[in-house]
């Protein structure tokens, strides 16, 4: 043993390092095990990996600008924005023969309408010169300036061009400015008006909520997980099924019924009238605002947390609590400090898949938030099938993928990711 | 225990029945005195009550009737935690979260001792079961042997003067096993506490007991020393399950003088000590252990009834010589001989003849 630290690296039976021969004859190993997952993991590149890549670069994708006014970008190049001038005859001129082309293409508007995200109107102007500019000669006619002005007033603000200019080059920050709720303005990026900061609110709500759900998981999952763990097997399997039941109801059947038991003729409402503890015109608002949003996903959260939590607690030897109580401890000492550092794991498996379900939640707060209700997740949706502003909503969705990541990071630095067990 | 009075009685189960479903009795009529600083042993096969009993001496069972006394004093009613009793489980129950030394400050912790006081007591406790410098690891990092002596050491360190101990040593293997059960009845008297130890393994209780309670059925079948437990034992169940032992039924003749004649099933006659038979005609299985049968005609004593035999097997086992006869169509008759120089090995198809002291042959309930 001793020997062979003086004599350099071990050598197999055939003088070739051991290591080398033991690479060598792990490699098939390797190479099978790879090829058994070797579906699997194509499957996931292709359908899940690449389209998520693909959709968080359009969050700083901007190559419309250059590739449909290549002419006009690199005539604007040379102008001043700051002068509050509007441009010379020679950035009128590029832009003429750029939207002739782009307008025989029919790409003109979609240029338009992805300005139009950072300067409202800019839309209706490139649409509006687009039709004009088809008639006329860029080489000789002119001036363009008078010509573009004819068509509309709006071509002669300085802010217009301003912004072509600040998103000409190929790749922006525009849209996490936008999701930020800043905006690029004369001196650099700076906050929009108060009035108008609307993503920030939503993040901030998004996070608020996506806790208050999480902490009323733990708190309505926890009992019920200590009871299931501590019945005999056969009453506990029974129960699991009551667990279970919302998992074999459909989603949508589940939050409509929130509705029909929360609005306001509601079962609940209903009830209490009928009790008398609520007068008959002063009936409760538990739907379409935040509070109905957070009873109705912590009901159907709540079996992601019961689950781990579960498998947690049944390996909890119960005989840790008979021994803190022969040691003298109180039934709530004995809790406290050995039953429930023990169950930590399951709190904490449970929180972070019930934190991570609800801070992307989608179809629950449409249903049941209205408008003070309503996630993140919900005004992604809202860009990426109303507004068509793609960039935008993967700017968000990668904000909230960073934000999602660091906390699973302070997770880890605070509880340690370890101590996270599904059982 | 010659001068008992009533205060000597530490522990004391008075008529004390538990029925977990209302039909069943899982302990019938259980009445148990302790005097201070006794280790005894409660032994019995699995089901047999023996852990309800400790279960109901530590709290985490009630009687469903009679009394359970501690010290003079009732305890039916005063929860596990009031108690202040050293508990020693089956599965050590250290807790995986803390360290030794935390598992070890936890009783002393909850009973509000200041800090220098804890760290005195646990280094103590620590090193009396010389794992002194375990202290800053976890349970999982120990050895199971490791694990007993934190587990003996915790139920220990708040000097509790009962401490209950519920198969501590069924995980280990023989050697260790056989290692901790010297060491723990060592502690045990030198500290003068008062055991009761549970264990299903009738060696350790043996070796280890002032006292052993045999249980079965709900029942103590027999509390007695461990001598008078193996050599006298008061009934079938006991002389079965104590030790090794050879049985053969019969009809009693006669009784008479302490001495009992009894008529084997083959016809054969065999004198026997009447020990819970008490007239002609009853059914009797007799017991003999197998280190008391002699076959060397020699020494066995004048006018005594000998039985024929066949030898089947010898088995060389080191330090005896166990061999197996066919006595009266009990084909399963052993017997045991010291390997020493002038022992006779017995060769297979021998015929012999075999007798007794009638002392040691126990005419009991069949």
């Amino acid at each position: 043993m001793s020997d062979t630290a003086k004599s350099g690296p071990v050598l197999a039976a055939d003088g070739t390092p051991l290591k080398r021969s033991l690479a060598r004859a792990l490699r098939m190993q390797k190479m099978r095990a790879l090829m058994l997952i070797a579906p699997l993991l194509i499957f996931v590149l292709v359908t899940f990996i690449l389209p998520i890549a693909d959709m968080l670069f359009r969050s700083v994708e901007n190559q419309i600008v250059s590739d449909t006014l290549p002419r006009t970008v690199v005539a604007l190049e040379d102008w001043d924005a700051t002068s509050g001038e509007t441009p010379g005859e020679a950035v009128f001129k590029a832009m003429a023969a750029d939207l002739q082309e782009a307008a025989a293409a029919k790409i003109h508007t979609r240029v338009g309408s992805r300005l139009n995200y950072e300067t409202p109107g800019i839309s209706s102007l490139f649409r509006k010169a687009g039709r004009k500019v088809k008639k006329w000669d860029v080489e000789g006619d002119g001036p363009f300036k008078e010509m573009f002005l004819e068509v509309d007033d709006g071509w002669g603000d300085p802010d217009v061009w301003r912004t072509i200019q600040t998103y000409s080059p190929r790749l922006t920050n525009g849209y996490f400015l936008n999701a930020a709720d800043m905006q690029k303005g004369p001196d650099g990026p700076e906050m929009r008006p108060e009035n108008e900061r609307i993503y920030w609110v939503l993040f901030q709500r998004t996070l608020f909520m996506s806790l208050v759900i999480t902490a009323s998981c733990i708190l309505l999952g926890y009992p019920v997980a200590w009871i299931l763990a501590n019945l005999p097997s056969r009453t506990a399997n029974l129960l699991m099924i009551l667990v279970l039941l919302p998992f074999w109801t459909s989603l949508l059947v589940r939050t409509s019924a929130w509705k029909v038991m929360l609005q306001q003729q509601g079962v609940i409402n209903d009830t209490l009238v009928w009790l008398g503890l609520v007068a008959d015109d002063a009936r409760l608002v538990m739907i379409n605002n935040q509070f109905g949003t957070i009873v109705a996903m912590t009901h159907i959260l709540l079996p992601f947390m019961i689950l781990p939590m579960y498998s947690v607690m049944q390996t909890i030897n119960p005989s840790y609590l008979r021994a803190a109580k022969s040691l003298g401890a109180t039934n709530w000492t004995a809790f406290w400090r050995v039953y429930f550092p023990q169950s930590v794991p399951g709190i904490g498996a449970g929180s972070i898949l019930v934190f991570i379900l609800a801070i992307g939640y989608y179809i629950t707060p449409e249903l049941v938030g209205g408008t003070k209700g309503v996630f993140i997740s919900n005004r992604i949706a809202f860009h990426i099938s109303s507004s068509l502003n793609w960039g935008l909503a993967a700017a968000l969705g990668t904000i909230l993928l960073v934000v999602v990541l660091i906390l699973y990071w302070a997770y880890d630095k605070i509880v340690g990711i370890d101590n996270v067990k599904l059982g | 225990m010659a001068n008992k009075t009533s205060n000597d009685a530490f522990v004391e189960f008075e008529r004390v029945q538990k029925s977990y479903d209302g039909e069943t009795l899982v302990v019938k009529d259980l009445n148990l005195t302790m005097p201070k600083g006794e280790f005894l042993t409660m032994l019995g096969p699995s089901g047999s009550g023996k852990t309800t009993c400790l279960m109901m001496l530590a709290g985490f069972e009630t009687a469903t009737h009679g009394d359970i006394r501690l010290d003079g004093v009732s305890i039916n009613n005063i929860p596990p935690h009031k108690r202040g009793i050293g508990m020693v489980f089956q599965n050590y129950a250290l807790f995986p979260h803390m360290t030794i030394a935390e598992n070890l400050s936890f009783p002393l912790e909850v009973r509000k001792m200041g800090k220098s006081e804890r760290e005195e007591k646990v280094k103590r406790a620590l090193d009396m079961v010389e794992m002194g410098s375990f202290g800053g690891r976890r349970p999982a990092q120990l050895s199971g042997g490791q694990q007993q002596r934190v587990a003996l050491a915790r139920a220990l360190v708040f000097e509790p003067e009962l401490v209950l101990m519920d198969e501590p040593l069924g995980a280990l293997d023989k050697q260790l096993r056989e290692k901790m059960q010297f060491e723990i009845t060592h502690l045990a008297h030198e500290l003068g506490i008062t055991t009761v130890y549970v264990t299903h393994d009738q060696t350790e209780a043996l070796t280890m007991s002032d006292r052993v309670a045999v249980f079965d059925d709900g029942r103590i079948q027999q509390l007695a020393p461990p001598d008078e437990l193996y050599e006298q034992p008061q009934n079938s169940f006991v002389a079965q399950f104590i030790g090794e032992n050879n049985t053969l039924e019969g009809v009693i003749k006669d009784i008479k003088d302490g001495r009992a004649l009894v008529q084997l099933d083959g016809g054969e006659l065999i004198d026997c000590k009447p020990i819970n038979v008490s007239k002609p005609g009853e059914r009797t299985r007799v017991s003999i252990r197998p280190e008391r049968v002699e076959y060397n005609k020699d020494r066995l004593q004048e006018g005594v009834h000998t039985l024929k035999a066949e030898v089947l097997e010898f088995i060389y086992m080191g330090d005896i010589f166990r061999t197996r006869l066919r006595v009266a169509g009990n084909e399963d008759f052993i017997i045991k001989t010291r390997n020493a120089p002038d022992q006779v090995r017995l060769q297979p198809g021998q015929q012999i003849e075999i007798g007794w002291l009638p002392d040691d042959c126990r005419a009991l309930d069949a």
